[in-house]
């Protein structure tokens, strides 16, 4: 089967997903990104790569924050850029995400940032667009938020250097996060030998085992010795009904505190990918702690965004 | 009319003919296999060299659309794609819309097919009003209007206490109650298997659960009440276990597979391929082997393309707002062939599940080419590859998984009541 976001000659076309991307490429983009990295620091916050083309976010489901993220990357590399928020125009009114697509196509955008709440919104979009427009995914359902993947390896080899010699947890609702597919599929194409998912059974999917992790249902277990702690969020809807009794017991049982912190490895980093829930999934005082990166997250996602979007630019069909 | 159809491989499974063979059609009625009826002179001779002549198909489950969703496909469309896959009989499943579940829509579907002389339509009745789950529909009524058995469909029936009526008062007149066992509760919100390719793709799963916890308690309901029981389209490995041994229990039950089932699994989803949206889902290569070995001994009796137009607009969505549903009329045949070829089941057997077993369990003198019988015929080229795409299917629905694909057994021709109704153009 063709991989949908390389071009014939193995290069990126379009980012989908980080399952299927070789590991040439992730560090090309890691790679890229610390280069861009200085940019934000300048005075002049600026470079012209992408000068003269036009990026269009489209949001079928809505967020500030990584909507914000993917603005500001594209504006930093000198793009003309256009943010939609589909959900509450064009949808609302019955139009079809083919016609959404088709319109913009139609204003001579050259890349797309699109985000929706259905998984494989993004392949399907990138099916129908032309070959030079590039697509990247922003999130679409449960399957995939690669860009957040990206910067979270990003921010882990900013801190830990090398990958082949880690141990990584990723604790929560695995099986409604995208984020915590793009991690894993991230983490084990760059040579990470131990990845951990910690959850109750409710929170995990099917199989999940398949995916190249270890299953921990006891987060004591499953947080020792590790050098990583990538926290994931727990929906309002998740926290109380047939998947879990209550935000009070989930913080209890998976809610990541100093206490539990301390079975880490000492140099241990914290992460999670915002919105947090304070006193849900993170006690406040971790996230504010010394082990937390937390904040620099959100800024190394701004140099990923403009790396893949530079990348992308630079290939052509 | 006459018809002399000389020099075929003739089969008929169940009269155990699998030979080179000629047969003699006189008004409508087969009248000779083999040597010709006393004073027979052919007003018409088919040379059917290098061909299988074979009753024609029945398929237990073909979406005709009609009424309510003409604009997706429309009777005729829909019953020429029959006599173009060789398809001489089918059953249609009740979700129309309105449903059919008024003795009047019922015959005004059958008048109408009637008239487009084409294949024979055999309805079926739903279980419930409106397939709501609640409350009884008037299956004698039905049953005299026509319809051959009485199907939920894909409509949830969460009332234990109704199912158990519905059986009951079915089991009363001797009807066959259809039934696709599914947990509304377990497989709610879910578009694929609950497996390693949901995982991966972030798809809301069915878990096989939902198929097997439903099974249990229809099979059970069936013992107790005595129900004629027939089984959709199982899915799952341990479903044709569970059946397996309720048959050898003695349980009075039936049970028929999708021809998709057969080939394909829940990593045929790719990267999102809507046309593999299909209810029940595509499960994983076990299930596949656990169908196939259910096929193989038995357990399952039929297969059918439990076909299902959809139109191009409804695919083009996101995998989990696609419309469920493939056409299907057109590839029965070669499917069949395909699982014959694969897993070297002999042609009259495979034959068999798609010609003599689905019309015993349809109660029809169909599916069979005895003297006196109705001459539907299927006339076909085993040995020709064609290309499933858009222009080669007669039916309005261009979508299935197999697009693209080339497949082995190609209809020549198709009579119905010894009329060539189909020709290969």
């Amino acid at each position: 089967m063709n991989n949908p976001q390389l071009t014939k000659d193995g290069k990126l076309k379009h980012l989908l997903s980080i399952e299927g991307l070789p590991k040439t490429i992730l560090n090309q983009i890691l790679d890229t990104a610390e280069s861009f990295a200085g940019v934000s620091e300048r005075e002049v916050k600026k470079v012209p790569l992408l000068r003269g083309k036009t990026v269009c976010n489209i949001f079928f489901e809505n967020s500030t924050r990584t909507r914000t993220t993917f603005e500001i990357a594209a504006k930093r590399l000198s793009a003309d850029v256009v943010s939609l928020n589909v959900g509450t125009s064009s949808q609302a009114k019955g139009e079809t995400i083919l016609d959404t697509v088709d319109n913009l196509i139609a204003m001579h955008a050259d890349m797309f940032v699109v985000r929706h709440a259905q998984s494989g919104a993004a392949h399907f979009i990138a099916r129908h667009v032309p070959s030079h427009i590039h697509v990247i995914n922003a999130g679409d359902g449960r399957h995939s938020h690669p860009t957040q993947g990206l910067l979270d390896v990003f921010t882990i080899r900013r801190h830990k250097r090398e990958f082949h010699n880690l141990r990584v947890a990723i604790v929560g609702d695995v099986l409604h996060s995208r984020v915590a597919r793009s991690e894993i599929h991230a983490l084990t194409t760059l040579g990470v030998p131990e990845v951990r998912v910690i959850a109750p059974k409710t929170l995990l999917p099917a199989d999940v085992e398949r995916l190249g992790v270890q299953v921990f249902h006891d987060m004591r277990a499953g947080l020792k010795d590790v050098d990583v702690v990538m926290m994931l969020r727990l929906q309002n809807e998740r926290m109380s009904g047939a998947l879990l009794p209550s935000a009070q017991e989930y913080f209890k049982c998976y809610g990541l505190t100093q206490e539990k912190l301390a079975l880490a490895k000492s140099d241990a980093i914290v992460m999670h990918p915002g919105p947090m829930n304070r006193g849900v999934e993170i006690d406040s005082s971790v996230a504010d702690g010394s082990q937390s990166v937390i904040l620099p997250q959100v800024t190394y996602g701004i140099a990923v965004r403009m790396a893949v979007m530079s990348i992308l630019a630079g290939n052509p069909e | 009319m006459k018809i002399h159809i000389k020099n075929s491989r003739l089969i008929d499974p169940r009269n155990g003919i699998n030979a080179i063979s000629d047969l003699y059609i006189v008004a409508g009625k087969v009248a000779g296999v083999g040597d010709a009826p006393e004073g027979f002179n052919a007003n018409q001779t088919i040379d059917a060299s290098g061909l299988v002549v074979c009753p024609g198909l029945v398929d237990l489950s073909a979406r005709l659309r009609e009424p309510g969703f003409e604009y997706k496909a429309t009777l005729e469309s829909e019953l020429q794609a029959a006599v173009a896959g060789g398809v001489t009989s089918l059953a249609c499943p009740p979700d129309t819309d309105p449903t059919l579940d008024e003795p009047g829509l019922v015959q005004m579907l059958k008048h109408r097919a009637k008239l487009l002389n084409l294949a024979h339509v055999y309805p079926l009745g739903a279980l419930t009003r409106q397939l709501e789950g609640r409350q009884l529909t008037e299956m004698c009524e039905l049953h005299e209007a026509g319809c051959v058995g009485f199907a939920q469909t894909d409509a949830p029936l969460n009332d234990t206490r109704v199912l158990l009526r519905a059986m009951q008062y079915a089991a009363t007149f001797g009807f066959t109650v259809w039934l696709r066992p599914q947990d509304a509760f377990l497989a709610q919100g879910g578009v694929a298997h609950d497996g390693e390719v949901a995982a991966r793709l972030g798809l809301a799963g069915i878990p096989a659960i939902a198929e097997t916890v439903a099974l249990a308690t229809i099979l059970r309901l069936a013992a107790e009440t005595g129900a004629k029981l027939h089984l959709c389209r199982l899915s799952t490995r341990i479903a044709v276990e569970m059946v397996r041994k309720a048959k050898q229990s003695g349980v009075a039950v039936t049970c028929d597979i999708a021809a998709n089932h057969l080939h394909l699994t829940e990593h045929d989803i790719g990267f999102f391929d809507a046309n593999c949206h299909l209810k029940p889902p595509l499960r994983s290569q076990r299930d596949l082997e656990g169908l196939r070995e259910g096929l193989q001994d038995g357990t399952i009796d039929a297969l059918c393309s439990d076909h299902t137009p959809v139109d191009d607009d409804a695919k083009l969505l996101p995998f989990a707002e696609a419309e469920v549903g493939a056409t299907g009329l057109e590839l029965l045949l070669p499917l069949t062939l395909k699982w014959a070829a694969d897993a070297g089941v002999t042609l009259p057997d495979a034959l068999a599940r798609i010609t003599s077993i689905p019309a015993g369990i349809l109660g029809l003198d169909a599916g069979h080419l005895g003297v006196g019988s109705s001459a539907d015929i299927c006339i076909f080229d085993p040995l020709q590859y064609w290309k499933v795409e858009a222009k080669s299917l007669a039916s309005q629905g261009k979508n299935t998984p197999f697009l693209g694909l080339e497949l082995a057994g190609k209809v020549r021709q198709t009579l119905v009541h010894g009329q060539v109704v189909y020709q290969k153009p």
